[in-house]
Formats: structure tokens, C-alpha cells, sequence
């Protein structure tokens, strides 16, 4: 049996200690706003916080996550008005939205730890995570924006 | 107010139908007949047989329901094609319910001859038909509201869902009016608004699927849960055009929650209880393939079988002038060939599909850009009856063309059918990487002559490459010339008295079909790269040169003015700034690069882009096409391609097929030109000119031209 914390309630599973957090996130709790786009690491539209860093939850097996807590797209504000969900609306980001839940709690993770990162910090943070899209341009613009009393008063 | 907006006969008005919906409403559509050359079938026959083919239904208590037929994956047409008809309908977008279209009829896009999205075409085919629906419907409500108090319709007004008297005081709702509105006659015209009088059109409201988006509860093609369903996955002979010979399921068969694995029509399915069970089976399958053919075909050896047709005779597309005797008076000759390679789609969201095939019907929830030849594949498959085939359209990760395909459909219905239970088909990324229907590979020979003064006076533009339309779409081949692989080399704005441009077709056994703007994403490059080359050659300003060849088009002259003050201002040291132009899907948009080299990498560093799209309905979200057509353009132009040995495609990853990352997002500026002009398509306009525009910044920088893709330095 494997304990954590998700999304601020606790759980308890009988899994596979191997499976990827994505498919339990996904299959077993029915929390599809975290996305499969490559299952290697390699794309991030699968981030979670896990105790409030972000991981890619495809290439992080349940048994990491023993005891700990996750955060997911889902879990970010009760009300979808958190700062960067603002902000995100206001610079119109998304446009298919696929990878934009693992843009939003990379971004989220990185707000936490420097309330107002600069550009070398944010490039640093989101090259982690594709858009084909091409909406990096807004994302920057909107991690900048989240940070102004505009948005952070909700 | 005859002279405030037009009006408009209805050219579709034999075809409207009117009906009353249970509990009083009012639903608003076309009915179509069947057309023959679209294989479309005649409206289903059901108990009642209109209300499919509705766009707008308008309910007693209130409800406005919108059909929206065109797939939203990433372009804005949930919001753009919306504002459309609420701007003629009077209603504000929160009022609006907005649906996914249902496969019928009315919901055709004319410009595809079938109900399908891509090419840029939503918006273009949406702009009559969704405004004088609502405008219909709106005229209707005044009607409705005039006959009630007995009053002349001149003294109502129609805003934010309600008809107002002049009076100042009696209003009723929409919904109050509707049930006395579908007794009234249909109009047989409509008054459009005009322009001064839009709220909408020409604004930027917030998209209606951003805040879905911010809260991961906008649905996608994976997200589709339904109660039984099953998850498989499918693995592949991994040479092009192979079957599977062999295969050994034990150990997938072993993984807990694997149900079954057997060979379907494409490959081996492992069916699961979840998603993960089902990706570990596929991985642990061992597969045997021995193919009888397509081993020996390697990226080499498919470039040789197009370089053959560099020579020799081929079907001509385009005839001006006489390009042989141009040339040969020519001052100067110059002769270049452009290879263009082959490219995945690689949507964020890997194809999938979801269907669950019952003995009497079958409902398909996929993320398509072709919800009708969806149907009909299912219809195929299964034997049942259109009618009894349901296609839900879910949010799409992605198109780009690719998802006009059928082959993840097929999967889904045929694991469905086989397991008598709903089946979602995960394709994994290397799945996606490797049976993908690619950009084609292409290649180019260019034959130019300058006079004495260094002007052009003869073209001659040789594409060679597979044809796209062979498998999609043979009947529209003509006389051996592909317009899917010629787009954008026909049509050049430019003044170029003798001119000729031949198609030879070299296919290859690889798949390919259609890629964000077509034959534009390869001609494009070709064509203004070598005007760049002429420039060079005949020592002219690159933008001066262009500006003389369009003398007589001031529409593009207009966009170059706009880019002239960037085009002058001083190139800042390490950095070279070039130029293209395209012209498609009814849109011009010329395109400034500035590049750098930083440590041995090309860097693109600012892109101008200035768009003459005709009317813009919805400027954030062309602003938005812009960028994100750049970027998909700069991952062609600077990162991978697919390539070939052995008969298989040797990416697998996104380490093999770099996508363009955060940090090397260019600065862009988007300059839309206003105009009154219908609109022009614009999600696909950008894409073309990126690599054209990167290397002839390249070469202004470092003097050397660069005619291979990606651009390797």
C-alpha cells in the first residue's frame, strides 16, 4: 500500500510501485488534466509538484511518491484564479492547450521560489517543456504578468 | 436602415428550414441534399429529421445552443467562428452554449468539399453562412416581437439576447419570442450588419476555451472515459509498407492488466484495464517483421530516385512567355536546386481514438479534423448504417493535417467491434514519430535569367517530389500535376514576363499527406530563395527587387512599405535580416527574419511578420496564428527531419526530432493591415515563410546560400 497526499486529501493505492504517477494520476484517480505526450521525460506535459517541485510525473515511478505530496493542475486553486491561471487568460496563451498544464505548474513551481523571476530564470524553468504551438513568447509575458499586483489580488 | 448594413438574398435560402423545438424553441439551419461528388449521404431520416442540421437552436427558457462544426485545435474557431454568428444574432459569446457539430449535411465546408477543418479554410467558409444564420435568426426575433405588440418592426432592436421596443420599456428574451418566431414565414433576405455597427467582429474577446484550458478540464482525445472501456495499443511492423510475420505475446500477455493480445488488420493490440498496462505490453512484444519489401530504402537512395527527375521531360503547370529563348538572351544565367525533406506532424497529442461499436450503433469520440470521412470509415468497418454512426469531436491536441487521417479510427473501431466494448487506441510518441503521413520530400530545380540591369526576365521552377493527392484525393490530379504539391509556385506575385513550371512526380513508398501549408511549406523556400539568389546575382536590394516585380500589385507593395522602415534601420553587428513573401489561402504576408550564429548555432532572433488577411475577425487570435506558425516553420527550418534507413524511420523521440524549445523562442511582431476584403485563411500563412526568410538572412549574414532543409550550417 502506497501513501500520499494528493491534491491536499490523502490517498492510499495498491499498485504497482513501478507505475508512472501520470497513469495513476490519470487511470486511477481519473485526473486527465495532466498529459501523455511522450512518457520519457522528454516533452513535460505531464508535470506535477511533488512536495511542490515540479517533476515530470511520466518518468516518476508511484513508489517516489510514497509519503509525499502532489499537486496537480487540477489541485493549483480551488477556483482556477490562481495568479498565473489569471495572468494566463489575460495574455491568452494557450492555444490547442495540450502541454499547457505542465507549462502552468513548471511556471507555478517557479513563481514559488522566485516571486519575480527574471528572463534567465524563466528560460531556464519552462525549456523543460514543449508547445508546438508556439505560445513561449505569451508564457513569458504571462509568468511576468502573474507577478503584478494586477493579478496577484486575484 | 437600408443604407447601414446589406442585404443579402439568401443563396442558400431554398435550403433553410425553420422548426419548432419540443417545448417551444426555435432551431435554425440548412438542409442540404445529397451531393454526389462528396460521397455526402442524404439527411438522416430519425423522428426528427432537421434538428441535426441545426446551427443555432433557441430555447424556451433561454438557452442558446450554437453548433460548432469546425475542430478546435489550437486555431481560435470555438471563439472566432462564434463571434460570427453572435455578432448578427445579437448576442453576447457568454450567452452562447457551444457543442460539437454532430456529422451532417448542413455543416459541409464548402472550400473542402466535405465536413472536415484544415487549409485554413473555417473562417473563410464561415463567413457568410454563420452571419446570415444569425442574422436570420435575429430578424426573425424582431418579427416575432413586432407581431406581439403590434407594432412596426422598424421601433425594435434586438441586443444581448432580447428585442427591446423604442418605448424604453417593453422588452421580451429570445426564448419568449421563440416559440411565435418559428410560426412566422422564413425571410427572404437578411440585413448583414455593417461594419461600423459590429461589436464583435474585429475584437479580441477572450477565447471561450482558455479557461478550460488554465484548468486542465478542457477534453481531449485521451480524456474520454466512458463506463467499460478498455485501452489498447497497437504495435506496428516498423518498415514502411511491412507486415508483421511473427510475434511472441507472452511477456505482454504477463503484464498485470493485459487482458489480450492478438493481431489485428495493422499490427499486434494489447488490450488493458488501464492506460500504463496496455504501453507496457506494447513494449514488451516481441515482434518479428520480415518484410518482402521497402527494406533497401534509405533517405539516400529515396533522394536519388527524386534527383532522376531533376532531368528529363515532365507535365508542365505553368506556361508565360518562352522560358528557352528568355534564357538564352539572358545577360545572365543562374541555376539552383532547393531539398526539402520529409517532416512529421508530431502533435502534442499522440493520435488516439476512443469507439464503442454495439450491435446497433457506434459512438466515436476522437480528436479529428474530419468528423465525416470518420463515419464513413466506421460505416466500413462495421456495416452499419451513417445514421447509427456517431462522431464526437473532442478538443485536439494538435492537427497540422495530420489528424485528417483515418488510421487511428480504424484501430478503435476495429478493437471495439472485435471486443464487443468501448476501446480508447493510445498511439505511444514513437508510434506517432513513425507511421506518421508526412510532408513530403521534394526537390527543386530553379533556372533564372537576369538582363543587363539585373532584373528577372525568366523563371523556370522544376518540382519534384511524391504526390499527395495519388492517395487522398486521385480525381483531383490533372494532366499529372499534383496543385497540392504546386501550391505556391503557380501562383508567384511577381511580374516575370516568361515563366514556366513543370511538376514531375517521383513516388516513394513512404506515407505522406498534408502538413501546415502544403505545397507552400516547400515551394516557398525554392521560390524565394532563389529571388534572393537573382537579387544577389544582379546586385539588387533584396526588398527593392521585390518592390520592382510588384509594381502593379499595390496590395503587396503595401505590405512591403510596412516592412521598409525595418528593412532600413541598421542591421545590428553578427546579425543578418532577410525577407520572404507568400501568398495563400486567400492571405499575403510578407515576413522579415534577423538571425545570428552564436557559438556555431543558427539563432533566429526577431521575426516582422505583416499580414494583409482581409478582414480580421478576431486580431489576438491571428496574432496568435502568426507566432505559432513561425514556430512551427523554425522547427522545420533549424531542428530534425525524418529520415530513413533500412525502410524505417530512424526517429523515435523527441532527442531524434527536436521541437523548437522556450528558449529559443524568436521576438515576434505581428502588423495586421486592415481591410474590408472577405477573410483570408492565416492559420497555415506564416509557416512557409520562415525558412525561406531564415536563409536569406542567412546568406545576407554570411554570403554563402543555403538550399537544404533543415538548415545546417
Amino acid at each position: 500500500m502506497i501513501h500520499l497526499t494528493l491534491n491536499g486529501e490523502p490517498q492510499a493505492l495498491a499498485l504497482d510501485p513501478a507505475t508512472p504517477l501520470l497513469w495513476v494520476l490519470r487511470d486511477h484517480f481519473g485526473l486527465t488534466g495532466t498529459k501523455y505526450g511522450c512518457g520519457e521525460g522528454a516533452c513535460g506535459a505531464c508535470v506535477v509538484w511533488l512536495d511542490g517541485e515540479p517533476v515530470k510525473s511520466c518518468s516518476t515511478p508511484l513508489s517516489a511518491v510514497e509519503g509525499r505530496s502532489v499537486q496537480t493542475i487540477e489541485g493549483l486553486s480551488p477556483d482556477g484564479r490562481h495568479p498565473l491561471q489569471l495572468a494566463w487568460v489575460l495574455e491568452e496563451v494557450p492555444q490547442c492547450g495540450y502541454c499547457q498544464s505542465g507549462q502552468i505548474m513548471t511556471a507555478a513551481a517557479l513563481l514559488a521560489r522566485h516571486p519575480r523571476p527574471s528572463d534567465e530564470q524563466i528560460d531556464a524553468a519552462m525549456s523543460e517543456v514543449l508547445c508546438r504551438c508556439g505560445s513561449y513568447g505569451r508564457i513569458r509575458r504571462a509568468i511576468h504578468r502573474a507577478a503584478t499586483p494586477e493579478v496577484q489580488g486575484g | 436602415m437600408a443604407d447601414s448594413g446589406s442585404m443579402k438574398g439568401l443563396t442558400r435560402r431554398d435550403l433553410l428550414k425553420i422548426v419548432t423545438l419540443s417545448g417551444g424553441g426555435l432551431a435554425l439551419g440548412w438542409v442540404w441534399p445529397a451531393r454526389a461528388e462528396t460521397n455526402e449521404p442524404a439527411a438522416p431520416r430519425s423522428p426528427d429529421p432537421f434538428e441535426p442540421n441545426a446551427w443555432i437552436n433557441i430555447h424556451a427558457d433561454g438557452r442558446i445552443q450554437v453548433r460548432l462544426a469546425r475542430a478546435e485545435m489550437g486555431q481560435g474557431v470555438m471563439t472566432s467562428l462564434a463571434m460570427l454568428l453572435a455578432e448578427e444574432l445579437e448576442v453576447g459569446l457568454d450567452q452562447l452554449q457551444i457543442e460539437p457539430a454532430p456529422v451532417a449535411p448542413a455543416y459541409v465546408n464548402y472550400l473542402l468539399g466535405e465536413q472536415a477543418t484544415g487549409g485554413g479554410t473555417s473562417t473563410r467558409d464561415a463567413w457568410n453562412t454563420l452571419r446570415e444564420a444569425g442574422a436570420l435568426a435575429r430578424t426573425l426575433m424582431i418579427a416575432a416581437a413586432a407581431q406581439t405588440w403590434g407594432v412596426p418592426e422598424s421601433e425594435c432592436r434586438a441586443r444581448r439576447a432580447q428585442v427591446h421596443h423604442a418605448d424604453g420599456t417593453r422588452r421580451l428574451t429570445y426564448g419568449e419570442l421563440a416559440a411565435t418566431a418559428t410560426r412566422l414565414p422564413a425571410p427572404s433576405s437578411v440585413e448583414l450588419k455593417a461594419k461600423p455597427d459590429w461589436t464583435l467582429i474585429g475584437t479580441s474577446p477572450r477565447r471561450l476555451d482558455t479557461p478550460l484550458k488554465v484548468r486542465g478540464a478542457a477534453h481531449f482525445g485521451l480524456d474520454v472515459r466512458l463506463p467499460g472501456m478498455l485501452y489498447a495499443t497497437i504495435a506496428r511492423c516498423p518498415v514502411i509498407g511491412a507486415q508483421i510475420s511473427g510475434w511472441n505475446g507472452q511477456a505482454a500477455h504477463a503484464v498485470p492488466g493485459v487482458i489480450d493480445v492478438f493481431a489485428v488488420r495493422y499490427g499486434i493490440a494489447v488490450v488493458a484495464e488501464t492506460s500504463w498496462a496496455a504501453l507496457t505490453g506494447h513494449a514488451r512484444l516481441e515482434v518479428e517483421c520480415r518484410p518482402r519489401v521497402n527494406t533497401a530504402v534509405t533517405t539516400e537512395r529515396l533522394h536519388s530516385r527524386l534527383r532522376i527527375g531533376l532531368n528529363g521531360r515532365a507535365p508542365v503547370a505553368l506556361k508565360e512567355g518562352d522560358v528557352s529563348r528568355a534564357l538564352a538572351r539572358a545577360a545572365l544565367e543562374i541555376e539552383s536546386v532547393y531539398e526539402v525533406p520529409f517532416q512529421a506532424h508530431a502533435c502534442m497529442e499522440p493520435m488516439n481514438c476512443t469507439a464503442d461499436v454495439r450491435p446497433d450503433g457506434c459512438d466515436i469520440h476522437v480528436p479529428t479534423q474530419s468528423p465525416a470521412a470518420t463515419r464513413e470509415t466506421a460505416r466500413h468497418l462495421t456495416g452499419l448504417s451513417a445514421e447509427r454512426i456517431r462522431v464526437h469531436t473532442t478538443f485536439l491536441g494538435g492537427g497540422h493535417g495530420r489528424r485528417r487521417e483515418q488510421d487511428f479510427v480504424q484501430d478503435a473501431v476495429e478493437l471495439s467491434q472485435r471486443l464487443g466494448r468501448p476501446v480508447q487506441v493510445i498511439w505511444t510518441r514513437a508510434d506517432d514519430l513513425q507511421h506518421d503521413y508526412y510532408r513530403p520530400m521534394t526537390l527543386h530545380r530553379l533556372r533564372g535569367g537576369l538582363d543587363a540591369a539585373g532584373e528577372p526576365v525568366a523563371w523556370f521552377h522544376r518540382v519534384v517530389g511524391p504526390s499527395v493527392l495519388a492517395r487522398r484525393d486521385p480525381g483531383r490530379l490533372r494532366d499529372g500535376i499534383d496543385s497540392l504539391m504546386t501550391d505556391g509556385a503557380v501562383s508567384l506575385p511577381y511580374r516575370l514576363p516568361h515563366r514556366r513550371l513543370e511538376y514531375r512526380r517521383a513516388d516513394t513508398p513512404v506515407p505522406i499527406g498534408l502538413w501546415r501549408g502544403d505545397g507552400h511549406s516547400h515551394n516557398a523556400f525554392a521560390t524565394e530563395c532563389f529571388l534572393d539568389e537573382l537579387a544577389r546575382a544582379g546586385g539588387r536590394d533584396p526588398l527593392e527587387l521585390r518592390r520592382q516585380l510588384l509594381a502593379e500589385s499595390p496590395a503587396h507593395l503595401a505590405l512591403l512599405d510596412r516592412l521598409a522602415e525595418y528593412w532600413a534601420a541598421p542591421v545590428p553587428e553578427g546579425q543578418g535580416r532577410g525577407l520572404a513573401l507568400v501568398e495563400a489561402m486567400g492571405s499575403r504576408l510578407a515576413l522579415l527574419a534577423e538571425v545570428s550564429v552564436e557559438d556555431g548555432k543558427i539563432r533566429a532572433r526577431r521575426f516582422v511578420a505583416v499580414l494583409d488577411g482581409g478582414q480580421v475577425v478576431n486580431p489576438d487570435a491571428v496574432r496568435a496564428q502568426i507566432e505559432s506558425g513561425i514556430v512551427f516553420g523554425l522547427t522545420a527550418t533549424l531542428k530534425g527531419a525524418i529520415t530513413f534507413s533500412d525502410g524505417q524511420v530512424e526517429q523515435a523521440d523527441f532527442g531524434d526530432y527536436p521541437l523548437l524549445r522556450f528558449d529559443e523562442m524568436p521576438e515576434v511582431e505581428s502588423i495586421l493591415i486592415d481591410s474590408d476584403a472577405p477573410p483570408g485563411g492565416v492559420s497555415s500563412i506564416a509557416t512557409p515563410a520562415v525558412a525561406p526568410a531564415v536563409a536569406n538572412a542567412l546568406l545576407a549574414l554570411l554570403g554563402r546560400p543555403f538550399r537544404t532543409l533543415p538548415i545546417r550550417l
